[in-house]
């Protein structure tokens, strides 16, 4: 049998070869300070909000449901930490469980609004998009909030045995999202939902409070991203913190293998797929590539990759073999 | 008229040219008739309507109407005639709506009106109607029929075709019969008797005497479940009672509210009125707590997690008994189990079960709900589309299981099966819950389901003194 992460491991390796033989500087890392530096701890670093925003996203959409407003859930969680923490002068544990809870309650506006309203997730959260960083937009009357915690900031940019502290976090929130999902019943639930609702609900499954969890879970992991990017520069920005990451996170997510049309949560693929979005972007920005054709590339080479997972390819795949073979 | 599988779709879809035909020849107005498409059909005089509507919710009922030949000005469409058009036709049919919302806000029955006035308005001769009535409530029924006798006095021909008893002789003048692809015959409907008729589609001659039931089980049990007054939209308030170790059946035509009384009782769907074990079902989660199961008639749609392995399949219920944490082994363990007990045919419990075959997919959703342990388990149509073999090892777990104490609610079109499994036979004709027998035999059980007899005063007796019994 295939093994299930292949192609994405595949593309993973295949960019980090390249980069490790073309790319400058790619492969070098150094320990100064009792820290890791380098590209490669970089991409951990960088990349934490978007594997956040995965993890989350993966449960959402093995239900069948998308949540596009993960961005602007990291820009409000990062408004709220930073107004709480300097024009409120809250405790930075306050601070990070009031954003956190604040998150947690847009996740579940999110997945009440689709369950018992019946409205789309799509449309759901789109509306959810707009008025998340909106939102933000009018705690914060528009303005950057600078901070100097270095308490908080260790969210962002501190290290646990010359790791970074923000991909220690992923590591862990990954951990247990994983068990939850391979060694209790939540995971088979979430999968029957998303296989076949109409026979979940049929097995008596509380498809209403499964779906609201998966959302506000999806918010939760969301509301961390956005204090890891607002502590990592020290300043929380609504106007840019988390702008497009729901693309990245569900790139991420389709990478990975998970299919949108739900039914299986592939974790590690989801993983997988954030690191090598977030590799990509780190290598084009090292070769100077200017940040319009950043865009342009990444888009090209998520078509590819996703077309690498589809029957059409492994036909073409099976037609060339027996050709190459021959030749 | 003719059962699941009769033919009937099939015929008309060659007659409106959707599938070309191997032989035969179709003769239209007294000309030989060669549709290439529906569409050409349908130029030629021939308009059908099909179960599922095709027209278009979003569009308005003027829009529906006049789709494809809307009267135009000279650049686009006149709306205002197509308004004023539309009401007039509809006006027709005694119909007042307001013709510029959109069609899918409209009940069913308007939605069925619209579809027939705008087969009238291509210049329709004969209109075929496929299961026209299965989605209307009595009284849209009636509408619908009152407008078919006024398109007959208009001299338009007119192929009805309903899994309702009482429509067919209200409407009908000839009755064709259909069964397995095959025609039966054709009778005039004064002339066939409601029996007859019953007897014609299902192939059976009342006077066979085997089989029959075999009366009350040896050892009865306590009551499990007792439903009183359920309704709901489409079927009539019904009370049932099933005991332990009993294996009560459901027997009625297509359509009589077989199906949806069991998913009432389920919980399923929610009922409007009535209470089962005292209290009003309100969900499959609350059926389950109290000990029952149901396995599904469509088993794509309702039973089956297809990209899900054999094993989580099963898992799927019982995991609720097993607790919060999962344990692979244990799971594996019971699917193994019950792939052995049912003699499930699968490279290993990881398969995929949409890679089943159909028989051994039931089979699966069969160990799911066995898995569980049930008090009460309702089967619907369990052996539908799936072989023979696997048939008669589903019979067999049925019978071994309520000896064991299960009671059993069996569903299933094929009458002598449903005869063969239970001690009990609750009869439903049109939405309703008609009789219970418990000693009877296949032509009597027959006769009840055409209406033509009241289920013997005996027979009627001894089911309401078991539901008045502790």
């Amino acid at each position: 049998m295939r093994p299930r992460n292949l192609w994405p491991l595949v593309a993973l390796a295949a960019l980090l070869i390249f980069n490790m033989l073309f790319t400058t500087g790619f492969a070098r890392i150094e320990l100064r300070d009792g820290r890791l530096f380098g590209t490669l701890v970089d991409i951990f670093q960088n990349g934490a909000p978007v594997m956040l925003l995965a993890v989350g996203m993966t449960l959402v959409i093995a239900l069948g449901g998308i949540d596009l407003s993960v961005g602007s859930v990291m820009a409000l969680s990062g408004a709220i930490a930073a107004l709480l923490m300097t024009e409120q002068g809250q405790s930075v544990p306050v601070a990070i469980a009031i954003a956190l809870g604040v998150a947690l309650g847009v996740g579940a506006l999110n997945g009440a609004l689709v369950t018992y309203a019946g409205i789309q997730p799509i449309i759901v959260t789109l509306v959810m998009l707009v008025v998340g960083r909106g939102l933000a937009q009018t705690l914060t009357h528009d303005q950057k909030i600078s901070f100097e915690i270095p308490a908080f900031e260790f969210i962002g940019n501190g290290t646990v045995l010359g790791l970074p502290f923000p991909a220690l976090l992923v590591a862990v929130v990954a951990l247990c999202v994983g068990l939850l999902l391979r060694k209790t019943s939540t995971g088979l639930y979430i999968e029957a939902m998303g296989g076949n609702p109409q026979a979940a609900r049929l097995c008596g499954l509380r498809v209403h409070v499964i779906r609201i969890l998966a959302f506000m879970a999806c918010a939760l992991c969301a509301g961390l991203a956005g204090l890891i990017a607002a502590a990592d520069i020290k300043e929380a920005d609504v106007a840019n913190a988390g702008l497009y990451l729901e693309l990245d996170a569900i790139l991420a997510v389709v990478l990975g293998g998970t299919s949108l049309t739900g039914g299986r949560a592939n974790l590690v693929g989801s993983l997988i797929g954030a690191i090598f979005i977030q590799t990509l972007t780190i290598m084009l920005q090292m070769r100077g590539v200017i940040t319009e054709h950043t865009l342009i590339i990444k888009a090209i080479v998520a078509l590819a990759v996703c077309y690498m997972q589809t029957p059409a390819f492994e036909r073409l795949a099976r037609r060339l073999r027996p050709a190459e073979g021959s030749a | 008229m003719g059962q699941n599988g009769a033919g009937k779709s099939t015929l008309i879809k060659i007659l409106t040219g959707v599938y070309p035909r191997d032989g035969g020849t179709i003769t239209f107005e007294g000309r030989d008739f060669r549709p290439v498409s529906p569409g050409d059909a349908q130029r030629k005089g021939m308009s059908t309507i099909y179960q599922e509507l095709n027209l278009i919710p979003t569009l308005t009922v003027a829009e529906n109407l006049f789709l494809g030949r809307a009267p135009r000005r000279w650049f686009g469409i006149d709306w205002r005639a197509m308004r004023r058009k539309a009401e007039e036709i509809l006006a027709t049919f005694d119909l007042k709506v307001e013709v510029d919302q959109p069609l899918g806000t409209m009940s069913a029955a308007v939605q069925q009106l619209v579809a027939i006035a705008r087969a009238v308005q291509t210049e329709a001769r004969l209109i075929i109607m496929d299961e026209p009535t299965s989605s209307l409530d009595s009284h849209e029924t009636e509408v619908l029929l009152g407008i078919i006798g006024r398109l007959k006095a208009r001299g338009l021909g007119i192929i009805f075709v309903t899994h309702f008893l009482d429509q067919v002789y209200q409407v009908s003048d000839r009755i064709t019969v259909l069964r397995n692809g095959a025609h039966v015959g054709t009778y005039e409907a004064s002339q066939l008797s409601r029996l007859e008729l019953v007897s014609q589609m299902l192939g059976k001659v009342p006077e066979e005497l085997e089989p029959a039931l075999h009366g009350a089980p040896e050892s009865q049990g306590p009551a499990v479940v007792a439903a009183q007054g359920l309704s709901r939209r489409g079927v009539e308030p019904f009370d049932l009672t099933v005991h332990a170790g009993e294996v009560v059946g459901f027997a009625g035509l297509l359509g009589s509210g077989r199906t949806e009384a069991a998913r009432l009782i389920f919980g399923a769907d929610h009922p409007s009125t009535g209470t089962v074990n005292g209290s009003l079902p309100r969900s499959p989660r609350q059926a389950i707590g109290q000990g029952m199961a149901f396995l599904p008639e469509d088993r794509k749609a309702d039973g089956i997690i297809p990209d899900m392995s054999v094993r989580e399949n099963i898992a799927l219920v019982v995991q609720r008994k097993l607790g919060f944490t999962l344990s692979r082994a244990q799971q594996e363990k019971i699917a193994q189990e019950f792939v052995t007990k049912l003699g499930i045919k699968t490279p290993s419990v990881e398969q995929p079960v949409r890679l089943l075959s159909g028989g051994n997919q039931q089979k699966v959703i069969l160990a799911r709900w066995l898995a569980y342990e049930p008090r009460f388990l309702i089967l619907d149509e369990p052996t539908r589309g799936i072989d023979v073999g696997a048939k008669g090892e589903i019979e067999r777990v049925i019978h071994q299981l309520s000896q064991k104490g299960l009671a059993v609610l069996f569903i299933s079109a094929a009458l002598e099966e449903v005869l063969r499994i239970s001690h009990r036979v609750a009869i439903f004709r049109d939405r309703k819950k008609v009789g219970e027998l418990t000693r009877t035999t296949l032509p009597e059980v027959m006769k009840v389901i055409a209406g033509e007899e009241k289920p013997s005063p005996e027979a009627t007796k001894s089911a309401g003194e078991e539901r008045n019994a502790p």
